[in-house]
């Protein structure tokens, strides 16, 4: 069961593009105070539905992500504090 | 007497808060500055329907209560009454975007709780529609139990109802702001996101047109090629839909000092006026097209929303030198003016990126170097057509901006490995729905730019000129000695002489440096003035100033010049503002050395490369 659920979950810098998830749990001890609090600001959050639409030209870095209703472009350094589970 | 009473404007990022404030106030409106802080204060007057004025400011866009850039802790303070240089606002207009309620609600239910008289104005209800979404405003004024507008700013649609919401809210008791209002932003979100669903009645899937431009505009092969394309027709713009306005306005010039010298009579008082005044602005004001069609373009790319996509593509390779995205913006301004650039890295939350951001913008070249290059490239590079629409004049241009850019991108790096080591730097923005600005936005925007140019020409430029004159003027040459070589300005120029020898610079240039740290274009009045002042003794009399400077200029101390002004930190605004930035005069200093010692080490290195190159 616990491996399981393992192979679900992965980063959201790991996600494909043009895949929705949700996010599962954000490492927000990870990130700087004020790093945080954007992320909180955009609506990231447990429960989240989010979606990358596009990487950056160079090192596929930042990464444009729909959630909610608004696109937001966070480092993919950021990205990878985010926990998601993808929907089949 | 009692002031106004004062209404707040707040709201997220990309609401549409400020196409709100201008439809609300139109011109009638003030900026400022909050003491202490480098954060702008935009205030405006309305006009409610019994002739009663009140006081609108548009306060900073914020995600939250909780600040995360000085921006934001102005809106926060401002709202607390306890900002230095504002009273305690009397009411609220809160302003959301229709299509992202999910997030604007959250800031919005803060914002609600402060127990001020609040209205909300419900904007960009046209996009909401656009992308499917039909919401119900009476359930939204039920939920969040303030009065709620449907607005579209951009067409004026609401603007009567908002006057009249204003009118009902200064008429309601108010006692006081509650200092203390919820922080657990995790729980405002939740709420508002019900508060949302509640609102909307139905939802048809689109699709958004945002995201189809976006695969292609951010696209990884397509979206470089197009920013630089972008980049590369408004500089080829800058120079080829400006020529016919600068005939005009050189023809305005000639027939004015035509006039003034057949009503004056011959001297002191008539070369003042003619060589001193008219030939100084005149050479000036005809850059005035040119700074005009270039922040037509910055205002366009920024009006749309394709400004941040600018930001999204270049910021890889701005995190390669230790800048963020986020730089990009205010280092594009740049190429305005260095001083609203240097402003515009307040959105920049990680300190030391923003002091590097700070210390680089002046290599962007900037609108007043154009009236240099223009003036140097028009009389030593060909007019060649290279290919259909691409004119050898243009890509020297194109070089200089080039060169700039990349002496910017050298020098943070090296800033960010040196003495600005250290820090994190992030890049978190917000790609909002691309949208065309309304056209008179960007007229105001560009109007209030012609007048600062004017006003910069009217004294500034006209002051320095005027002086400069005068150093020139006297004392009078003897009949067989030159003018620019007796006067005052000439000595001084042959101190500064011995030292820009090496890097090929003539006592003409030496002259025109010193009065060119008013400002860049300054150079060009300060040559046109020493030049006519010079041909009272010459017969060529009529000839323009390309061709004088053909005749004592070499090809190489032409392009050393260049070089020269890509580097040269010849702008007192630059330095004033880097100083108010920075808090002192440590980095200011500092910056001016290593740009001076930039300049002096690139004219040198293009006057020594030219001339082995027997050019």
């Amino acid at each position: 069961m616990n491996a399981l659920f393992q192979t679900d979950v992965i980063g959201l810098d790991r996600l494909k593009v043009g895949t929705r998830a949700r996010v599962s749990s954000v490492d927000w001890d990870s990130l700087e105070h004020s790093e945080a609090c954007r992320l909180r600001h955009f609506g990231f959050d447990e429960g989240v539905l989010v979606e990358p639409l596009h990487l950056g030209p160079f090192g596929r870095d930042p990464i444009a992500i729909r959630v909610g209703r608004m696109t937001v472009a966070i480092r993919r350094r950021h990205a990878g504090a985010i926990s998601v589970t993808p929907i089949a | 007497m009692n002031p106004l009473p004062l209404v707040a404007v707040a709201g997220s990022p990309n609401a549409g808060k400020s196409a709100l404030f201008n439809a609300l106030t139109g011109a009638r409106q003030k900026v400022g500055n909050y003491p202490g802080v480098t954060v702008e204060r935009h205030s405006g007057r309305l006009v409610l329907a019994d002739g009663r004025p009140v006081e609108l400011v548009d306060l900073p866009g914020a995600y939250s209560l909780e600040p995360a850039s000085p921006d934001e802790a102005v809106t926060r303070d401002v709202l607390l009454g306890r900002q230095k240089g504002e009273r305690q606002p009397d009411a609220l207009m809160i302003v959301v975007d229709a299509s992202n309620l999910d997030n604007h609600l959250r800031f919005c239910l803060q914002l609600i709780e402060l127990g001020l008289p609040t209205i909300v104005a419900l904007n960009m209800v046209d996009l909401a529609k656009r992308d499917g979404l039909e919401l119900d405003p009476k359930a939204l004024e039920q939920e969040l139990g303030v009065p709620v507008i449907e607005t579209v700013a951009v067409r004026r649609r609401g603007i009567q109802e908002l006057h009249s919401a204003v009118d009902d809210m200064l008429s309601a008791p108010f006692c006081g702001v509650h200092q203390h209002v919820k922080s657990d932003l995790i729980h405002l979100q939740r709420r508002a996101r019900e508060v949302a669903t509640a609102a909307v009645v139905s939802e048809t899937p689109v699709r958004r047109w945002t995201h189809r431009l976006d695969s292609i505009l951010l696209h990884p092969v397509a979206g470089p090629i197009i920013l630089a394309a972008i980049m590369f027709v408004m500089f080829q713009a800058v120079f080829a839909w400006s020529q016919t306005p600068v005939s005009w306005i050189e023809d305005a010039v000639a027939w004015l000092s035509g006039a003034a010298s057949a009503v004056l009579p011959a001297g002191l008082m008539r070369s003042l006026i003619v060589d001193g005044a008219i030939a100084g602005v005149g050479a000036v004001i005809t850059f005035l097209p040119q700074i005009l069609i270039l922040f037509f373009f910055i205002l366009l790319l920024e009006g749309t929303g394709y400004m941040v996509r600018a930001a999204f593509l270049m910021d890889r390779l701005m995190h390669g030198v230790g800048l963020s995205g986020r730089a990009f913006i205010p280092l594009l301004s740049s190429f305005a003016c260095a001083v609203p650039g240097i402003m515009a890295t307040r959105t920049i939350e990680d300190p030391k990126d923003r002091l590097t951001t700070i210390l680089v913008a002046p290599l962007m070249t900037c609108s007043a170097r154009l009236p240099v290059y223009t003036l140097i490239i028009g009389a030593f590079i060909p007019n060649r057509r290279l290919a259909w629409g691409i004119g050898l004049q243009g890509v020297v241009m194109f070089w200089l901006y080039v060169t700039g850019i990349c002496g910017a991108l050298l020098a943070a790096f090296v800033l960010r490995r040196g003495v600005l080591r250290g820090g994190g730097g992030g890049f978190m923005m917000e790609l909002p729905k691309y949208q065309w600005p309304p056209l008179k936005d960007v007229a105001i925007g560009i109007l209030t730019r012609a007048q600062i140019f004017l006003k910069r020409a009217g004294t500034i430029i006209l002051g320095t000129t005027v002086v400069l004159w005068a150093l020139a003027s006297m004392p009078q040459a003897r009949p067989g000695q030159k003018q620019s070589e007796v006067s005052i300005a000439g000595q001084i120029a042959n101190g500064i002489e011995t030292v820009v020898r090496p890097i090929g610079f003539n006592h003409d240039i030496s002259l025109a440096l010193l009065p060119a740290m008013a400002a860049r274009e300054v150079a060009v009045s300060a040559i046109a003035t020493v030049y006519s002042i010079d041909s009272a003794d010459e017969e060529a009399g009529s000839k323009s100033l390309e061709d004088r400077l053909q005749h004592r200029w070499s090809l190489a101390t032409a392009l050393a010049f260049l070089a020269w002004f890509v580097f040269a930190p010849q702008c007192i605004s630059t330095i004033a503002v880097t100083r108010r930035e920075t808090n002192g005069w440590k980095w200011p200093l500092f910056m001016v050395s290593y740009l001076f010692a930039a300049a002096y080490g690139a004219a040198g290195a293009t006057y020594w490369t030219a001339v082995a190159l027997g050019l």
